[in-house]
């Protein structure tokens, strides 16, 4: 009997997923092995928690073609209330496990930050394109400056004493719940109706697609993931500070997607971990670090963006090659 | 009809301008509508539009450029809300109802320029059409569930159904994009007939369309409503199509009717002829 034969999507998907397993595998065997520096190791965490990041803001920027500049203040919603359960709960129930501890805390970060989602959803469901990302950019620079003049998140001297608790497992293992619900969404009923909202809202909505809902869904479950790389976050630093999750660092979540190809989950995995380790492989040239990181990021625009150099790049690749080469053989199989 | 109560349900008797045919004349027509107007601004752009259509009947809007036409459909559809007067569908008022709930009471519409989600597959196109048709939860199309699987099955094998009914379905897994132009006129009105309509709004279905693909068009029209057993409505302003397959014509000049009847009645009246050739000089 024939296999049955799996569609390009669901291909694609796993290729995501064998990416981030096989990088997980290959880290473990390196620490264990005692080859990886601690240098290296310390970059482990962030990896995940912008990988996360730019895979959520991809399902509002690449799926729902909303622009959003206010994805970091979603972080900084579960990044405290993560942090501050965590201490909570430390001193109220020191017996209980951290295997139960962490995932609580990750999971009421991700819940609190899905309802400012859905709060700034609201106040923006009226506006579209330059206006929406503007005021997502506003709400992010004010709950930034709400939460440093704040007494009990430790206001602009930080918040100190949340359990490092994050570990490399912990953070693979939500960015595999991430993949897998934004790529099994995204090809659901839900995903389509999304995409279709994208591509022509008012076709959209002329085949009975409720517009509100589904901005809705996608700004709640965008937040709700960013809470939860918020928490992995502040579980990972020994102090919190509010001025991290400033417009800067929203502004390098879009980088990242804008990077990885917007739209795509996987260019955006890719991009995250780079973005991630690009400061830190070029500490070595000191004073150019900065210089260097912002000309590799324009010549890699430059290169994702342009049809000319991908066909370059496409007819000397070696994968293209092999690929060919088997098509070729095929070809030559039949004829004979 | 989850969206409205029976309760809500309005009958009104036909009015005596109605353009109904006599084999519907006995049921309750599918869309009425009662001194339907709407202003932009100081502009009145449709006035006292009365139109009452049979549930199987072919129905012509035709008129000048800029009479208004698409605007009638846009205010059908709820795209405008309007300023004055009532939209009956089925029965059912509409005021005050979404673009979406509207699809959901049964009105489906094709546009003037195509907006197909070209970046999507063929197949992909329909089965966004069959959105409310597809009862898959969240979670469940988040886990991909069985339930999910069945759900994504039935709609495969239904969109597939209506792809071969126009015989697309070898070209289920192109881009919508791609597609030569009357292909791409073909997949909206797929598209539109996968939302499970009462009624079809076709506007200027034919519009760059070669005299074999119009006439192609023509029977594809006739098949819909005796295959649906549904109303269309269509703006054209190919005369041979509309005289060919309208039942009723109404023509609107300025955002008002001028004229209302068969065919044969509507290429006699004087009124419409001034309004497209001008009148006879002195």
């Amino acid at each position: 009997m024939k296999k049955p034969k799996l569609r390009k999507s669901t291909v694609n998907n796993l290729i995501t997923y064998a990416i981030v397993a096989l990088f997980y595998i290959v880290v473990t065997v390196m620490i264990q092995t005692g080859n990886a520096s601690r240098h290296m190791q310390s970059l482990l965490v962030p990896i995940c928690v912008n990988i996360v990041l730019a895979v959520s803001l991809n399902l509002v920027i690449g799926f729902l073609g909303e622009l959003s500049l206010g994805h970091a203040a979603f972080m900084s919603v579960g990044a405290y209330t993560g942090g501050l359960l965590s201490i909570f709960l430390k001193k109220a129930l020191p017996d209980l496990p951290v295997m139960v501890r962490f995932p609580l805390s990750i999971l009421a970060g991700g819940i609190l930050a899905a309802i400012f989602g859905a709060l700034v959803c609201v106040v923006v469901l009226r506006l579209k394109g330059d206006y929406l990302a503007i005021v997502t950019l506003a709400f992010g620079e004010i709950l930034r400056s709400i939460v440093i003049n704040l007494e009990f998140t430790g206001g602009a001297s930080g918040l100190k004493g949340v359990p490092q608790n994050a570990s490399f497992t912990y953070g693979i293992i939500l960015v595999f719940i991430t993949l897998f619900v934004i790529q099994n969404l995204a090809k659901s009923k839900h995903g389509r109706a999304i995409q279709a909202l994208r591509d022509n809202t008012i076709a959209a909505t002329s085949v009975g697609i409720n517009a509100t809902r589904y901005k809705l869904l996608v700004f709640t479950l965008a937040a709700f993931f960013a809470g939860m790389a918020g928490v992995l976050y502040s579980h990972n630093y020994s102090i919190l500070t509010a001025g991290t999750f400033d417009y800067n660092y929203s502004i390098e979540i879009l980088v990242m997607v804008v990077l990885g190809g917007i739209g795509s989950v996987r260019g955006s995995v890719i991009a995250a971990a780079l973005i991630a380790i690009l400061p830190e492989m070029l500490r070595s040239l000191q004073d150019y670090r900065m210089l260097i990181y912002a000309i590799v990021l324009i010549v890699m625009m430059l290169f994702t963006s342009n049809e000319q150099l991908k066909l370059m790049v496409a007819k000397y690749s070696p994968v293209n090659a092999v690929k060919n080469a088997l098509a070729a053989k095929k070809v030559k199989k039949e004829e004979n | 009809m989850a969206a409205v109560k029976p309760s809500e349900r309005i009958m009104v008797p036909l009015p005596s301008h109605s353009i109904v045919p006599i084999e519907d004349m006995h049921k309750a027509p599918v869309l009425q509508t009662h001194q339907l107007g709407i202003d932009f601004g100081g502009l009145t752009a449709v006035n006292n539009l009365n139109l009452a259509i049979g549930p199987t009947e072919i129905c012509g809007l035709i008129g000048p450029n800029g009479a208004g036409k698409t605007t009638v459909f846009n205010l059908l559809t709820n795209v405008y809300q309007p300023t004055r007067g009532t939209i009956l569908l089925d029965g059912y008022d509409t005021k005050g109802k979404s673009c979406d709930q509207v699809s959901k009471m049964g009105i489906a519409r094709t546009f003037q320029n195509i907006r197909l989600f070209g970046k999507m597959t063929v197949m992909d196109n329909v089965k966004i059409g069959m959105h409310n048709q597809l009862h898959t939860s969240f979670m469940s199309s988040v886990t991909h569930s069985f339930g999910y699987k069945k759900a994504e099955k039935q709609a495969y094998d239904k969109a597939k159904e209506l792809l071969d009914f126009f015989g697309m379905a070898d070209l289920r897994h192109h881009e919508a994009g791609s597609l030569p132009y009357g292909a791409q006129r073909r997949l909206e009105i797929i598209r539109a007939l996968a939302t499970n309509p009462k009624i079809l709004l076709l506007d200027e279905p034919a519009a760059g369309m070669n005299p074999s693909e119009t006439a192609e068009l023509m029977e594809n029209i006739r098949r819909i409503r005796d295959e649906f057993q549904i109303a269309v409505m269509l703006i054209e302003h190919d005369m041979n199509l509309v005289m060919g397959i309208c039942e009723g014509i109404c023509v609107l000049n300025y955002g008002e009717i001028i004229a209302k009847g068969t065919p044969d009645e509507i290429k006699a009246n004087p009124k419409v002829i001034e309004a497209y050739l001008g009148k006879k000089a002195d």
